[in-house]
């Protein structure tokens, strides 16, 4: 009993960080048809600058410990709406007539490009941002031990989550973006900024990207290089669900992450595979992923 | 009838190149040559990301493949002391048709981002497992010794030429067939599967075959160049299965272009000459100059070096 709550909790937590990590990818995919491979980079950066500011404040500033909650994603919204604005207004948007594949190796080159950027900025050297981790302190449940900081995250997770269906399910925005999704040239035909929404969703997707990053800087050391596994991760969970799809991203992530807490307690040498095992197998019974439309075949 | 004497013409050039490396390595300074071995057997690799490209497909994960010859050659030399040079290369051929032959199952369901991201995901739980298994030295690999050819030993002096040699032979009898295969008519359906795979289907001929053909064939092509590189540094660790090597091999074959079967070879031996020169000189930003080279790449030369040697309007090799 106590192992299945362990895989229970421990489930929602990887999930709930899984999200955050997947949900940028997906937006930009749904919308713009573009499978971000900076997302890695925007992650990273995020953690960078969040990490970054919370150790530069806790060593110069003597003000309440608590502020560094605001300063995390403070820095991640910062971060990526520069960069994203950056990207999307000085290289993608005149590469939109481009292929799908194309645009992976046009993200792929920016990936390289910000890992180094990333070094040039930050350093090399680690960053230790632990102090908004243990300052929440832990609980107890049934027994376990849980930090209430990696709890707090499946409660931003959530509201994300909510937030993404509200927006896009019940407000005139989220509509013209569902069309924009549906049919780019009729919803620009029908006058909507399609443009205009391109650039918006991009910069919400870096951002995503960046906060996923800034809140998890303090629960692990941040170096170079932590982005790229993120984005092979990220992908897993969102071709789970479906490329594009915001419930699919919810459902993908939850079934990764509950895969992986149950390998991680009851069969620890395969926990490796079992998050590519969960993706193989949903793609092998259904290729497009569990919420995904299946593609006509055009001639 | 014009396109064959073309045909023939590219492979005698092969065959002059081939012959001219392999006498030139008797005069080439040693790190010359070890600089040729290592471009070339990445330059194998890259062949294999060229036979995909031209069926439209772009594999992000080649390094699994490359990382499967190596450890091949470093598992059965240090574990089993295998030290013929040319049964290792088999051994490395027939793991990775083996491991390729299961995955094309899968993989040649998959186009688009669909088959790069499921490479890349491949190549890193190979990776992940090579990492993690201290058997095989973890992080850092394990040293491969020095190889017999046929029962023969050279001498310690000559150890290095010879196995220059060899490397010359091998990628000039894997180019020769390359260029045969891209001659064939599976090799100029290819062009065609890329461009409307279902009216291929409409002819009669069967994509889905043709990709899992090319899977396995850039697979075994790739772990050669692994073994190559193997038997040139004497050494494999996992970076061979990292994403950022199968990354280089992506941008080599972009840098080249997918037009004929000599670019991969010029672009391969470009880049190690600019990585030697930039590694030098600006070692931290290495990255970002592959990163700026494939964006103008991708604008101003999507076809790749190569279109600048071919004239206009000459047919394919």
């Amino acid at each position: 009993m106590t192992t299945a709550i362990a895989i229970g909790m421990d489930g929602l937590i990887y999930a709930s960080w899984l999200f955050l990590v997947a949900a940028g990818l997906t937006v930009i995919y749904g919308v713009m048809r573009i499978l971000n491979m900076a997302h890695g980079s925007f992650y990273a950066i995020g953690a960078s600058a969040g990490a970054a500011l919370v150790t530069w404040y806790f060593a110069n500033v003597d003000g309440n410990a608590y502020w560094s909650f605001l300063l995390l994603p403070a820095a991640a919204v910062v971060a990526g709406v520069i960069l994203g604005l950056a990207v999307e207004q000085g290289l993608l948007r005149f590469l939109y007539r481009q292929n799908e594949i194309l645009m992976v190796i046009v993200t792929y080159a920016l990936l390289l490009i910000l890992e180094d950027l990333t070094k040039l900025v930050f350093g090399v050297d680690p960053y230790f941002a632990y102090q908004p981790y243990g300052l929440l302190g832990r609980c107890e449940i049934a027994g376990l031990i849980f930090s209430n900081y990696d709890l707090m995250l499946v409660a931003v997770s959530a509201t994300i989550a909510s937030g993404a269906w509200f927006i896009l399910n019940r407000t005139v925005t989220g509509k013209l973006l569902r069309a924009v999704v549906h049919d780019r040239e009729i919803a620009m035909a029908m006058g909507v900024n399609v443009s205009a929404m391109f650039a918006a969703t991009f910069v919400v997707g870096a951002t995503l990207g960046a906060l996923a990053g800034a809140l998890t800087a303090p629960a692990i050391s941040v170096s170079p290089g932590i982005g790229v596994e993120v984005i092979i991760l990220a992908f897993a969970v969102v071709v789970v669900g479906g490329l594009g799809s915001i419930e699919g991203a919810i459902v993908g992530s939850l079934m990764v992450g509950l895969s992986r807490a149950a390998a991680v307690h009851l069969a620890p040498e395969i926990e490796l595979f079992v998050i590519y095992g969960v993706m193989a197998l949903v793609l092998a019974v259904r290729p497009q992923g569990l919420f995904g439309r299946a593609a006509a075949r055009k001639i | 009838m014009s396109a064959k004497t073309t045909i023939d013409k590219t492979q005698v050039a092969l065959l002059i190149a081939t012959a001219a490396f392999a006498a030139a390595g008797v005069i080439a300074p040693y790190w010359l040559c070890f600089l040729t071995m290592l471009a070339l057997a990445k330059a194998l690799v890259v062949q294999g990301v060229v036979i995909q490209m031209r069926l439209g497909l772009v594999s992000f994960g080649q390094g699994l493949f490359f990382g499967i010859g190596g450890y091949a050659v470093g598992i059965a030399s240090n574990f089993w002391g295998i030290s013929d040079a040319f049964v290792l290369l088999a051994l490395a051929l027939a793991a990775a048709v083996a491991v390729a032959a299961v995955l094309g199952l899968l993989m040649a369901r998959y186009r688009d981002i669909f088959f790069a991201m499921l490479s890349l995901a491949l190549s890193m739980i190979l990776f992940g497992v090579l990492v993690k298994s201290q058997g095989l030295g973890s992080t850092d690999g394990f040293n491969v010794p020095a190889q017999s050819y046929l029962g023969w030993v050279p001498a310690p002096g000559q150890q290095k030429l010879v196995a220059y040699v060899l490397t010359i032979a091998v990628v000039g009898t894997v180019a020769l067939l390359l260029c045969r295969y891209l001659g064939s008519g599976a090799g100029q359906i290819a062009e065609a599967v890329r461009e409307n795979e279902i009216r291929v289907e409409y002819l009669g001929l069967s994509p889905r075959w043709l990709i899992y053909a090319s899977y396995v064939m850039a697979a075994g092509v790739a772990a050669l160049g692994g073994a190559l590189t193997a038997f040139a540094t004497g050494h494999v660790d996992p970076e061979m299965a990292y994403w950022a090597t199968s990354g280089e091999f992506v941008f080599i074959a972009l840098l080249g272009g997918t037009a004929h079967v000599a670019a991969p070879f010029l672009a391969s031996i470009l880049f190690s000459v600019v990585r030697t020169y930039a590694f030098e000189y600006t070692p931290h930003t290495w990255q970002l100059i592959l990163g700026l080279v494939l964006l103008a790449i991708i604008v101003f030369l999507p076809k790749g070096l190569w279109s600048l040697v071919q004239r206009e309007g000459k047919v394919r090799a």
